[in-house]
């Protein structure tokens, strides 16, 4: 039992890492990433292949964060010069590329077999087999991540990605590069992914195909807006709210398929509802250039008109 | 000789049902401006509908299809409704996020209702096939190419010569302006996602005769129909069906040369050397900034 709720934190850690990389790209700068598993699944094939050739650990983490870097700068240069729903549906087609990469590259990926048999890490002679202190590893990585990505949001370049998501236009007149800034956003994102794809691996020991699918980028952009858009503390809250939740699920004696296709409504019902009642999320800026208001759709509240009469002219 | 003839000839039916989906992504951005992500999840529901109808129920073939294409074009309507409707004034993000989740609502609750496994219509003996200039085209296959044709005429009669067409043309060229005029933008938006999901479905229906039903089956058909419509134009009606057989063509042909297990990646990769070189299309209407990121 002890070990489970550990187990659950450990997730629960890599999850912070990736909704909090993927908030950078969708939440802080408006890029609508969806193939985010990909950088992910690239990171931990990344890291996975290198060890297993005898690579060092920390050698292998480094190197799985510029691959996956690597790959969204290329997905970047085409799609981000156009508007967003582009970007879109590139992504979504580039994480089903990695995904028929993984599955009929086998010479060097093994196919939908898997890798199994990956090295836990160590560092300077420290050994991070057991599971207590793989959680502090973790953990350690994910506060690293949260400190670098608050600082980055808060520094002038996070002010000019935040200007990017509210009006491309102005950030242009104002002289931003900003297909520049955008392509970096989205490397520096994918960079994060690529990390955490790296613990996965290492901790897991074994990864294949299947874990990297547009349901995994889902469950990672529900975390990013129940937590708020926008929003790091956010990002950290809705990762974990959504590891442990479906958790009682496992306890509920149901077939297996049935239980993943439940999870998969529950997720994307709560996403629909957010976007419709809630879109900015728990822990969501308010000051977006474009509030949104139900009432005011549904023709409830009349919407505010100064008019100019005679007596306060 | 005669596998030249057989690539194309698949081509051409990969096409036929490309086409039948691509026009209801293409239909859907010409008005909104926004890509419905849930339209590959219409294409499935529509094979599983058909398949329920025949094979429980015991409907005549036909009538299944009539009943299932009406059936998806109020699941389309429905989903324009409640799922985007709603978010029309806020960000451009908002519906794309629903979208997505909706896609994935619409899998999960087939793979909840029917099952993962893969089911086919098909019943008795395979029919033998006719051999067209070398090619062998089976009866199922030609019934493909001639529905598709036959809805794609239907569609053209319709948006040219009735009021609502001409409604959905109006509202296409300027959805502000339609409105001014009196047209009713929100019911020609129904209406476009009622007429978008019956296509879709009739294309998942014909597959499904064709090959195999799965609740995963609409996921690689919408990103190669999207990837059709880019192709054509984005918001070209006509553009979307020469990108469709393009994209067909060009992925059948493709296998002769790469491993058939990389089939899939040709229609992205065939997206991305669009993006970069004319992501405004072959038929481009020149309005780039439709196109075109805000800031550039």
């Amino acid at each position: 039992m002890y070990d489970y709720l550990l187990h659950i934190a450990v997730l629960c850690g890599i999850y912070v890492v990736l909704s909090i990389s993927l908030n950078l790209a969708v939440g802080f700068t408006g890029l609508f990433n969806i193939g985010h598993a990909a950088f992910y699944g690239i990171g931990a094939y990344t890291s996975a292949l290198l060890t297993l050739a005898g690579v060092p650990w920390w050698i292998a983490l480094i190197a799985s964060a510029i691959m996956a870097g690597l790959f969204g700068f290329m997905v970047g240069v085409p799609c981000l010069r156009l508007r967003g729903d582009y970007l879109a549906i590139a992504t979504l087609g580039f994480g089903e590329i990695i995904r028929a990469v993984m599955k009929n590259w086998t010479g060097l990926t093994r196919g939908p077999l898997g890798l199994p048999g990956i090295p836990k890490p160590s560092l300077f002679g420290v050994q991070f087999a057991s599971i207590d202190m793989y959680l502090l590893l973790v953990v350690v990585v994910a506060i690293i991540t949260v400190v670098i990505v608050n600082r980055l949001v808060k520094s002038p370049f996070g002010r000019v990605l935040k200007s990017i998501r509210e009006d491309e236009i102005a950030a242009k007149s104002l002289g931003k590069n900003v297909v520049k800034y955008k392509l970096q956003a989205l490397t520096l994102s994918a960079m994060f992914a690529g990390v955490a794809g790296s613990l996965y691996a290492h901790y897991i020991t074994f990864i294949d195909p299947s874990t990297f699918t547009l349901m995994e980028t889902v469950l990672m952009l529900c975390m990013v807006v129940l937590g708020g858009a926008g929003s790091i503390i956010g990002s950290v809250v809705g990762a974990i709210i959504l590891v442990i939740l479906p958790e009682p699920l496992r306890f509920i004696s149901l077939p297996s398929s049935a239980a993943a296709a439940l999870r998969q409504m529950i997720y994307s019902v709560s996403l629909i509802l957010m976007m419709i009642f809630r879109p900015q999320g728990i822990f969501g800026e308010t000051s977006t250039t474009k509030k949104f208001d139900l009432r005011k759709l549904l023709g409830m509240k009349k919407p505010k008109i100064k008019l100019r009469t005679k007596k306060n002219a | 000789m005669s596998i030249v003839a057989q690539l194309i000839a698949n081509g051409i039916i990969a096409g036929s049902i490309y086409a039948l989906v691509a026009l209801g992504y293409t239909m859907v951005y010409g008005i909104l401006k926004f890509i419905n992500f849930a339209h590959g999840e219409v294409y499935m529901l529509g094979a599983y509908f058909a398949y329920v109808l025949a094979k429980v129920y015991h409907v005549p073939i036909v009538a299944a299809f009539i009943i299932s294409m009406i059936l998806c074009a109020i699941v389309g309507v429905i989903i324009e409704r409640v799922a985007y409707r709603p978010l029309r004034k806020s960000t451009r993000l908002a519906p794309l996020i629903t979208a997505i989740a909706l896609s994935i609502f619409l899998q999960s609750l087939a793979l909840l209702v029917w099952g993962s496994e893969i089911r086919t219509f098909r019943t008795g003996e395979i029919s033998k096939g006719h051999n067209i200039l070398g090619a062998i085209v089976t009866d199922t296959q030609l019934m493909i190419i001639a529905t598709t044709i036959v809805l794609m005429l239907l569609l053209w009669l319709f948006i040219k010569k009735t009021k609502l067409g001409k409604a959905m043309r109006a509202t296409a060229d300027n959805l502000e302006v339609a409105k001014l005029i009196g047209i009713n933008t929100d019911r020609v938006i129904a209406t476009v996602f009622a007429i978008g999901s019956a296509l879709a479905a009739a294309g998942g229906i014909l597959i499904g005769i064709e090959q195999n039903l799965e609740p995963t089956m609409g996921v690689t058909i919408g990103i190669k129909a999207f990837t059709a419509t880019v192709v054509g134009g984005i918001g070209n009606i006509w553009g979307a069906v020469v990108g469709a057989l393009l994209i067909g063509l060009v992925e059948n042909i493709g296998i002769w040369f790469i491993p058939s297990g990389y089939k899939d990646a040709i229609a992205f990769v065939i997206l991305v050397i669009m993006l970069i070189f004319k992501p405004s299309g072959i038929f481009g209407s020149g309005r780039e900034e439709d196109i075109r990121a805000q800031g550039e």
